[in-house]
């Protein structure tokens, strides 16, 4: 599969975390990867642009620190210009009929904050709902968001090494189609701990 | 030595006396220096004939100011101006060459002393009018455009009569030439085409030509980088100068105009990076030389044949400038010069110029024009050159107030009221008409510029001819019905007053200003205007912008960064504006200079970074929780 990761960080000065993903990212090779603060810093997206790297590859990253239980802006903003009635959905609306549709998503909270009796009140999946009834609509196939918990707690140090080494597993199946897709579909989330069990050849 | 001293004492002393007075009163510089030439010479007599010697000298200032002329101009541009330098250049000679000829013949002279005298009179002053042109700032209008091309024009017609002269001998006259010593003095100088047929000199002439430039853009450029490494200014002054009077001699060796020669040298090197170099060093001698010139035309009016024919002299003077100006009155027309360009052209050529003493001084060597009828000739001449000055204050005080009235039916007849008038349509301008035609609202676009009126019809840019700083055009345009008025003009005092007198007129209506600097914003502010742009403060920042994106910094950084940079400049403009005092330059306005310097601390202040419980304006925004905490520690 061609896979295309948009990456979305609007302070990545004071990114560790995501500034490594990203590197990793560059780094597989005949991955595309798109910095969206970087290429549109005035958020003036071209959409003709950006919808012909859709039609490009098969499977789209969404690469983002969850920030207020959501995507940064220019995610929204390229939601709202790039899937266009006619393109991603509506009438003839079907060309992205069948690429995949990945969050690598980091949160600062740790795990326990989420779910019913968590801070947060609600499960990491559960709020990224808009993004998978986007994903629905589009007649993409939502796979688990790829996740890492307390990204900004220094002493999860061990977890975020496993998780970026992760990232870059998860994407080589991806290209490869090696990725069990069902496999993962049938999980919550995706994380560093359960990515090798989803990838046809390894086992944990 | 003594002599030389006391002359030349003489001669600054009258000018430095002279010609700032002359400023003061409004004259011009170049009847300050003729006037102090009149009282140094005939009034007072400290100077006698020798005047034309130095005259001679002194003419090397038009090459001068050739070369000057010529720095300023790019080849394209002077590409772009061959129809108007051959045709207004050719028409006006030949015309008025005819008309003075027509007049002489019906006086009673033969054919051949009435077209040499037609082509005395047909050349105007190359060095007052470029001068008073240049110190009044018009070179660059429409008419100021026109005039230069014919003075150009005439600057080359020069060689063809001085060949041209000695075929119109009068026999009875060589014959008295003969007799006498041989006073030639041409036939003394040196010539690289003496002795060749005519071929060989057309060749000799193209390869000269050819030389200076195919020399002056290949070989100047590591001439002066080497002689630049030597870092003394003099040497360079001294080259500049070298450059200059060894283009004038080639020329003046092969039988071309030395002005030519150095005004094609000067328009070679427009492009290049020594050119304001050479510029401010060729300036001052040719400011002098010129100024050693007029002095010379003053104190060599010989008040003697004056007074003994005053009536006749006077009005063969006046006479001649009223022909002179009527031919190019005919040609401003027929070349669709308007309202004041048309009175510039007009006035200002209407004299006779230097060349014409060269040419009469040939003529006369020549055996062509009788030795007293070139006396009161000469007289002619300085005296229509002394009464240029006056034509240009008659214009500035007399044509361009009454042309405010006049012009009314000159402009443009404006058919179409827009939503939207745009005073200017310039580089500024332009860009504002596209983006609202673009979307569909009329606008009335007014311009200066007969020139770039024409040229924004040729790509269908309706644009009309007319002076938006005068309230009768504003009115025309529309500025009663108008929703918004927008001034992108590239002249402060001007758009200031559109913006007051608009504001007048309409107290509702939105006007968009251009502001050159912070100072003009408060100006405009005053005045009225509502959304104030300074012309150059955006694409700086964008500047900036790209500066910082080089150095590495995320592009969203650098955005962040340069919208923080502008709206605390936003913030500090708004805080001057109060400090700020029309009336107290700002240097010395202490609250002002206390209020900038704060700015810059502040300044410093909101593009930092985060530190410790200071959020930096810039990362204040997308500062990760904890962040703060971490930046503490």
């Amino acid at each position: 599969m061609k896979v295309l990761v948009l990456y979305a960080h609007p302070a990545q000065q004071h990114s560790r975390v995501n500034t490594a993903l990203a590197t990793v990212a560059k780094g597989v090779s005949d991955v595309s990867f798109v910095d969206l603060y970087a290429t549109y810093p005035r958020l003036d997206l071209n959409v003709d642009v950006e919808q012909q790297r859709l039609l490009d590859h098969d499977a789209i990253v969404f690469q983002f620190p969850l920030m207020w239980y959501s995507t940064p802006p220019i995610i929204k903003e390229w939601q709202d210009l790039v899937l266009e009635y006619g393109f991603a959905y509506g009438h003839h609306g079907e060309k992205l009929k069948g690429k995949l549709w990945l969050s690598a998503v980091t949160a600062g909270t740790p795990e326990s904050g989420y779910g019913p009796k968590g801070h947060n009140r609600f499960e990491l999946r559960e709020l990224l709902a808009p993004l998978e009834a986007t994903a629905n609509l589009c007649q993409m196939p939502y796979v688990p968001p790829y996740t890492l918990f307390a990204a900004l707690k220094s002493e999860n140090a061990a977890n975020v090494e496993k998780h970026i080494a992760g990232y870059r597993l998860l994407l080589e199946a991806l290209r490869d189609d090696t990725f069990d897709l069902d496999k993962a579909c049938a999980q919550q989330l995706i994380t560093g701990d359960t990515i090798k069990g989803l990838i046809e050849g390894k086992t944990t | 030595m003594s002599g030389f001293l006391f002359q030349a004492f003489v001669y600054l002393a009258a000018a430095v006396i002279a010609v700032p007075i002359a400023k003061r009163l409004g004259l011009g510089s170049v009847l300050g220096y003729l006037i102090a030439g009149i009282v140094i010479g005939p009034v007072v007599g400290l100077v006698g004939s020798e005047t034309q010697d130095i005259q001679h000298f002194a003419e090397f200032g038009v090459v001068m100011m050739l070369f000057l002329v010529g720095l300023e101009l790019e080849p394209r541009q002077l590409w772009g101006m061959r129809n108007k330098l051959l045709g207004l250049g050719g028409l006006q000679v030949t015309g008025t060459a005819l008309a003075v000829m027509g007049v002489c013949m019906l006086l009673g002279l033969s054919w051949s002393v009435a077209l040499a005298v037609g082509l005395v009179f047909s050349l105007s002053s190359t060095a007052i009018v470029l001068q008073t042109l240049g110190e009044k700032g018009l070179m660059k209008s429409d008419g100021g455009q026109a005039s230069f091309s014919v003075l150009l024009f005439q600057d080359i017609a020069v060689i063809p009569m001085l060949a041209l002269v000695p075929l119109l001998a009068l026999p009875e006259l060589l014959d008295a030439l003969h007799h006498g010593a041989d006073g030639g003095g041409h036939a003394t100088e040196l010539s690289l085409v003496e002795g060749l047929v005519g071929w060989q000199v057309a060749g000799v002439t193209v390869l000269a030509i050819a030389a200076v430039i195919i020399g002056g853009h290949f070989l100047t450029r590591p001439l002066f980088r080497f002689i630049a490494s030597a870092e003394l200014r003099e040497v360079f002054i001294a080259t500049a100068l070298l450059l200059v009077i060894g283009i004038a001699l080639l020329m003046t060796l092969v039988g071309l105009s030395p002005a030519l020669g150095t005004f094609l040298a000067g328009v070679v090197l427009a492009n290049s990076e020594y050119r304001h170099e050479l510029e401010s060093d060729i300036e001052p001698f040719k400011g002098l030389l010129l100024g050693l010139f007029f002095i010379t035309v003053g104190a060599g009016i010989n008040f003697g044949i004056l007074f003994g024919d005053f009536g006749t002299i006077i009005g063969m003077t006046l006479g001649l400038m009223l022909l002179k100006a009527a031919v190019f009155w005919c040609l401003a027309v027929a070349f669709k010069l308007r309202g004041s360009d048309k009175w510039l052209f007009t006035l200002g050529l209407a004299q006779a110029g230097e060349f014409g003493f060269v040419l009469l001084s040939f003529t006369v060597q020549n055996g062509v024009i009788p030795a007293d009828l070139s006396q009161s000739l000469l007289l002619v001449v300085a005296l229509s050159m002394l009464l240029t000055p006056l034509l240009f204050i008659i214009f500035d005080k007399v044509i361009l107030p009454r042309l405010t009235e006049i012009q009314v039916r000159e402009v443009d007849e404006i058919d179409t009221k827009g939503a939207a008038i745009i005073a200017g349509t310039g580089r500024f301008g332009q860009i504002v008409n596209r983006m609202l035609r673009g979307n569909g609202y009329e606008t009335v676009v007014l311009d200066l510029s007969a020139e770039t009126v024409d040229n924004m019809a040729k790509f269908g840019i309706k644009t009309f001819f007319g002076d938006a700083s005068r309230p009768d055009l504003l009115d025309a345009a529309g500025i009663r019905e108008a929703n918004l008025l927008v001034v992108t003009i590239d002249d402060r005092e001007r758009t200031t007053e559109i913006v007051k007198h608009a504001r007048m007129e309409r107290p509702d209506i939105h006007i968009v200003a251009r502001a050159r600097d912070r100072i003009h914003v408060y100006e405009l502010y005053n005045a009225g205007a509502n959304d104030i742009i300074r012309e150059t403060f955006d694409s700086a920042v964008r500047a900036g912008r790209s500066a910082l994106e080089a150095f590495g910094i995320h592009p969203y950084e650098a955005e962040k960064i340069s919208a923080a940079f502008q709206k605390n400049d936003r913030q500090i403009l708004y805080n001057l504006a109060r400090i700020y005092d029309p009336d107290i330059p700002v240097t010395e306005n202490a609250a002002y200079i206390a209020g900038v310097r704060e700015a810059g601390e502040k300044e410093r202040e909101a593009l930092t970074r985060s530190r410790g419980r200071n959020k930096g304006a810039v990362d204040r925004a997308w500062l990760p929780p904890g962040k703060i905490l971490d930046l503490e520690e």
